[in-house]
């Protein structure tokens, strides 16, 4: 009598997670020569992409209420762009900027959260203007790109923390792997979101959202203040991951973080959460984060390929997954209507 | 009765624009007693109900919680009140498991995380209590329809609910699974729970209900003990006048049978796999051939078969005696088919769309894109079916979904008599729909066998088959197992055919 | 009294009420700014001002909003790949004009040809978007997202990253002008691609079918329609559609630039459907509104490029109107508005 669906969902991450394996196994084979076995290449994975997990984790939780953020991206560009303006243009501490960066993405989140739970306007339209209105924003702040010099600021960007384990190099030498701060603040919010969708009245109405809206009101829960306390939490989220997104870079510009709602509604989707809503979970997430940084970084060691084939191949596995989404999903469906006969 | 009152409305008044849904009405309920609430469609039922679960906010009156009054503005309220509802279409997540949809809100928390050894313990405890058989961490999505309902029921009587609203909680359900129904709502009734029971099944009114309460126009008609209160004027409360019509039918004449030229339907060993096992089905010119059977026995299946809804992988179809392939719902209108489907709301109509578009839609459709019919000719042909039918809506550019369901449904009917078919499928075209309209439709059916249309009729309501249908097939669990005509054509032998079986599949 | 009012509140539900006072204001708000706004003079035989110029520069958009308000109505969700297909059907176009070369002065291949492909390639995008909406029923902005994103690059490696030049005479018409007419040629190509929409809703079902198909579906397929062939014909029109406004748009910088062609446009074509009065919920569709919608649009953007806003800041306004917008559509405000009032007047009557 175990669960279906929940097998089904665990069928996608499975997939996902082979997946994964697969990918790199083959890289560290082809590009052995490059690097790619090292132990740093993998961890490199999660430095560079310590603000994506955060992000992706906020975008899941949307998502799980069957709802979606595509505003991330331009709001990522926006925090980086106002924390450079004002410790490089304002003089003002990292610590402001870091204020500000997550008071910008929570406002986002309350602002757009509002729109779509309490005024029931389609979430999509939402942050589509919301994405126009911070990519415009981020050209008003600034139309030119400024680098990071502040000093606290690259501090917390580029303090090593050494890991236990490395590998020795060609001549001989013996080296260190490490990991920025940036990703052990991803991977506790990972764990604590992770944490909270499973063991919180609040996490779990989210499912029940996602599941039947409609139910979930009869049920009794606040069905719109929970599904803006989800917008909310994810706008706070893209707030902090826009700042790690911006430790990594180190630069704020207009074109910044082009796509990434993309990449990490992809990451979701690709770490089994249904687009419809309901079923899902930010581990899935951050194994759709890791075939994403795999694809990348195959694509920059191979050399050749021009940048933008990690786009396109991140769509067309996007693609695949959406018809693996729908596949499974009508196999299921197509099961239990034979059963009901 | 002597149990104390638990619930009283008094003068309940709400209006909605151009409609006075309810005027003046009382309502009261007791402690432990199962009360009927009964009218027709548009009678106000559901608004009352709507009132007293805070959906809607009354204009006036006021609601007195055993000798308290209170104030009911969200469903929240009216839950923590202890007033909690089961509706026909069943209100949990199919994504959840069975025991997050019972704590679903109010899981048990230990050391400020969910305790989920708990929660499927107390779920165990609950169900079992209930005599409800289902595991606590099934998949919700997994349990039949029945199984979800009752697990509904197991929720608000977990969250202590004293009053509990039914409604209309028997529509999809078979015989077996309203009585199980029907034994948990006795269990309850023992434990003082007041009941307020929303049906169109009269017969189910007389085999639990206690008082009934009837509403007419948005009035309060009266309240009677069930067992004072005969069918017939029961009925004729509802209708608001003398009720002959079912009489009138009765006594009217079945189709006249053309067995000479080639039967309009022949499916031989049609099947659609996985749906429905192959079956042998003849229907000739002016027959009304009906389809029986439990829910979910394959009634719906066999007929969409047919249609092409669900495109058929075995078997033959012959249409006047012509072998004919059908995959797609278009072939079978252009053999001259017209299929009224079950769910009126999700695959009837078109809710945004006139009852002028609504009516030629399928004409247009089977004429195609690039024949538009011209403003005139849709007008009259609207303005036509409206004037037939009955249909009452402002006028012919009003949006279909705000017609009341008995006219909805009309306007597919119209729409499908409009392409003047030759086989007329009617799947449930009585369901949720009032008694008067009911009849109506019941009428028009045979005056359609009368004109020599081959007509499949298919309907929960036996009584109804009975009155209408020349011949019947059985349906059990997804395959034809019987036809019955003429004399068999009983309810007593009826109900052996479907049940009949049962125990010689459980010999095996 | 009343009958003044139940009139006036006619005319304020007339559909195509909205759109038109939305163009209103911006011409006004353009009229007092500079008053010599509608003013069109004929310099070296072609026509100049500011109506012209926003009547010209809409052209792409008034295409875009066309095949947006088909695809809406049959599905219920937005195009958002539009701009990029725009983009790749420029980059195969040019790309096939100059026979890989990154600039030249004569054409390597028929313009009839190249802009057929263009076309051909903008429709394959369309079936693509199409096959994901109307037959795995993904959810149409995300369905079109994976385009959004990925179409750009598509076109980046058609042009192999360069910005692709023709610089012939030739190719220039569909931008510029037709020999010594006065008036763009975009307008034609607008206006042509317009009555030729209207004819095919006059004289077809299609706008019945479509209305029929957003609406319900499997109510759709039952009474003989089939809506998902529907539904993907919506999407691949509303492609073939920007396909065509991709070549007017090269053709105006007789290039294809895979980053710019069409950037920001997916945006404005939503907006001039929500701005047309069409429910973005899809169903029934009003394409005048859609087209007035699209002017307005326009005329937004020039006026606020004259108010010296730079193109990369537009996006900001364009969002706030468009949340404006769906907030006034939302039945839940309305009702809150209505609400309001609702009070207002009881307490009148209390009084």
């Amino acid at each position: 009598m175990k669960s279906k669906k929940l097998s089904r969902s665990g069928l996608l991450l499975a997939i996902t997670i082979v997946l994964f394996l697969l990918m790199y196994v083959s890289g560290m084979l082809i590009f052995s020569d490059k690097g790619f076995a090292k132990p740093q290449m993998f961890l490199n994975l999660f430095i560079s992409n310590a603000g994506l997990i955060v992000i992706g984790c906020g975008l899941t939780l949307v998502m799980i209420t069957g709802g979606i953020d595509i505003s991330v991206g331009s709001v990522t560009a926006l925090i980086c762009t106002v924390s450079a303006f004002m410790m490089e243009n304002m003089g003002l501490s990292a610590v402001s900027a870091l204020i500000a960066s997550l008071f910008i993405g929570l406002l986002f989140g309350v602002v757009q959260g509002y729109l779509v739970s309490y005024l029931e306007i389609q979430p999509f339209i939402i942050t589509l203007a919301g994405m126009f209105f911070a990519r415009g924003m981020t050209a008003v702040v600034s139309t030119e790109m400024i680098s990071i010099k502040n000093e606290l600021f690259l501090k917390w960007a580029k303090t090593k923390i050494i890991l236990p384990f490395g590998y020795t190099n060609k001549k001989g030498v013996y080296i260190e792997a490490y990991i920025y701060p940036t990703v052990v603040i991803a991977l506790l919010t990972l764990v604590l979101i992770a944490l909270m969708l499973k063991y919180t009245r609040f996490g779990r109405a989210l499912y029940a959202i996602g599941g039947n809206a409609q139910s979930a009101v009869m049920m009794g829960l606040n069905v719109r203040r929970d599904k803006f306390k989800a917008y909310a939490l994810d706008g706070f989220l893209t707030g902090l991951g826009g700042f790690l997104f911006c430790l990594n870079s180190c630069a704020g510009f207009v074109e910044q973080a082009k796509g990434l709602e993309m990449d990490a509604i992809s990451a979701a989707v690709i770490g089994g959460t249904l687009l419809t809503g309901g079923v899902g979970g930010v581990v899935g997430t951050l194994f759709g984060v890791l075939i994403k940084g795999t694809i990348a970084s195959l694509i920059t060691t191979q050399g050749t390929l021009s940048s933008w084939w990690v786009r396109i191949a991140l769509s067309a596995l996007l693609c695949f997954f959406i018809v693996l989404q729908a596949v499974i999903g009508s196999v299921g469906s197509k099961k239990n209507r034979a059963k009901l006969v | 009765m002597s149990q104390p009152v638990i619930l009283t409305m008094k003068q309940i008044s709400k209006a909605f624009p151009g409609v006075q849904a309810l005027n003046q009405v009382d309502f009261c309920l007791r402690q432990g007693e199962i009360h009927a609430l009964m009218g027709e469609n548009g009678a106000g039922k559901s608004t009352l109900i709507k009132v007293l679960t805070g959906v809607y906010q009354m204009d006036q009156g006021a609601v007195w919680l055993e000798d308290r009054p209170v104030q009911i503005r969200s469903p929240q309220e009216a839950l923590s009140l202890g007033i909690s509802t089961v509706y026909q279409e069943v209100n949990l997540c199919p994504n959840l498991t069975v025991a997050e949809n019972l704590y679903l809100g109010r899981e048990p928390v230990k050391h400020g995380r969910i305790d989920w050894k708990e929660s499927i313990r107390r779920a165990g405890a609950l169900l079992n209590k209930l005599s409800i058989a289902v595991s606590p961490s099934a998949m919700l999505d997994e349990c039949s329809l029945a199984l979800q309902q009752m697990i509904a029921i197991a929720r608000a009587v977990d969250m202590n609910c004293k009053i509990l609203i039914l409604d209309e909680p028997t529509s999809s359900l078979d015989d077996e699974e309203v009585a199980q129904l029907f034994a948990l709502m006795r269990q309850l009734k023992q434990a003082g729970v007041g009941m307020i029971f929303v049906t169109h099944f009269l017969e189910q009114v007389y085999e639990i209900s206690d008082r009934i309460t009837v509403l007419r126009n948005g009035e309060r008609v009266g309240e009677y003990d069930t067992s004072a209160l005969p069918r017939l004027q029961l009925v004729a409360k509802m209708m608001g006048k003398d009720f002959n019509d079912l009489a009138v039918i009765q006594a009217a004449p079945k189709g006249q049978v053309d067995s000479t030229s080639p039967p309009v339907i022949e499916a031989r060993g049609l099947g659609h796999s996985g749906t429905i096992k192959p079956f042998d089905l003849t229907i000739h010119k002016g027959e009304v051939v009906g389809l029986t059977g439990l829910l979910g026995s394959g009634r719906s299946e066999t007929v969409r078969t047919i249609y092409g809804a669900d495109r058929p992988d075995q078997g033959s179809l012959k249409v006047n005696g012509r072998p004919v392939k059908i995959s797609q719902p278009l072939d079978a209108m252009k053999l001259g088919m017209a299929y009224l489907p079950e769910d009126r709301k999700k695959e009837g109509i078109i809710p945004e769309l006139s009852v002028r578009e609504n009516i030629i839609l399928a004409l247009q459709a089977k004429r195609g894109l690039f024949h538009l019919m011209s403003r005139k000719e849709m007008e009259e042909a609207a303005d036509r079916y409206i004037e037939l039918l009955q249909i009452k809506t402002p006028s012919r550019e009003t949006p279909v979904k705000s017609l009341s369901g008995g006219n909805q449904q009309k306007v597919i009917i119209g729409r499908w008599l409009l392409t003047n078919p030759d086989y007329l499928i009617l799947d449930e075209p009585t369901r949720g729909i009032d008694i008067g309209t009911k009849t109506e439709i019941q009428k028009l059916v045979l005056e359609l066998a009368g004109q020599g249309k081959a007509i499949t009729f298919i309907s929960s309501e036996i009584e109804e088959m009975l009155r209408t249908c020349s011949r019947m097939a059985v349906l059990r669990d997804g395959a034809m197992v019987g036809e019955l005509a003429g004399d068999q054509l009983t309810q007593a032998q009826i109900m052996q055919t479907i049940a009949g079986g049962k125990t010689v599949q459980e010999d095996k | 009294m009343k009958q003044k009012r139940f009139s006036w509140q006619r005319l304020v539900h007339a559909r195509l009420f909205m759109p038109l006072v939305c163009l209103a204001v911006v011409l006004l708000a353009n009229v007092i700014r500079t008053p010599d706004f509608f003013k069109i003079s004929l310099n070296n035989g072609v026509l100049y001002g500011y109506l012209i110029d926003i009547i010209n520069r809409s052209s792409e958009l008034v295409i875009l909003a066309v095949g947006m308000t088909l695809a809406t109505a049959a599905s219920g969700g937005q195009d958002i790949s539009v701009g990029a297909v725009m983009a790749v059907s420029a980059a195969i176009c040019c790309q096939i004009l100059s026979g890989g070369e990154v600039s030249v002065t004569s054409l390597a291949a028929p313009i009839i040809l190249a802009a057929l492909a263009g076309v051909v390639a903008a429709a394959l995008c369309g079936a693509f978007n199409g096959f994901l909406v109307a037959k795995l029923h993904i959810q149409p902005m995300v369905a079109t997202l994976i385009l959004y994103t990925a179409g750009r690059g598509i076109a980046q490696l058609v042009t192999r990253g360069q910005i692709t030049y023709v610089r012939v005479d030739a190719y220039k018409v569909l931008g510029g002008y037709i020999g010594n007419c006065p008036i763009p040629t975009p307008v034609f190509v607008a206006l042509i691609v317009v009555i030729i929409m209207a004819i095919i809703l006059k004289k077809t079902a299609l706008g019945l079918y479509l209305e029929s198909v957003g609406n319900n579906g499997k109510a759709s397929r039952l009474v003989g329609l089939n809506s998902a062939l529907i539904c993907f014909m919506a999407y691949v029109l509303c492609s073939i559609l920007a396909g065509i406004a991709g070549l007017v748009a090269s053709s105006r910088i007789y290039s294809a630039d895979a980053n710019n062609i069409g950037l920001n446009l997916e945006m404005d074509a939503i907006l001039a459907v929500a701005l047309g009065g069409n429910n973005l919920g899809g169903g029934s569709f009003n394409l005048t509104g859609s087209i007035i919608g699209a002017y307005t649009i326009q005329a937004l953007t020039t006026t606020l490029y004259a108010m010296k806003v730079s193109a990369d800041q537009l996006p900001v306004y364009k969002a706030i109107v468009i949340v404006i917008i769906v907030m006034l559509q939302s039945p839940i405000f309305r009702s809150l508005i209505a609400g309001m009032k609702h009070k207002r007047t009881v307490t009148v009557n209390e009084k």
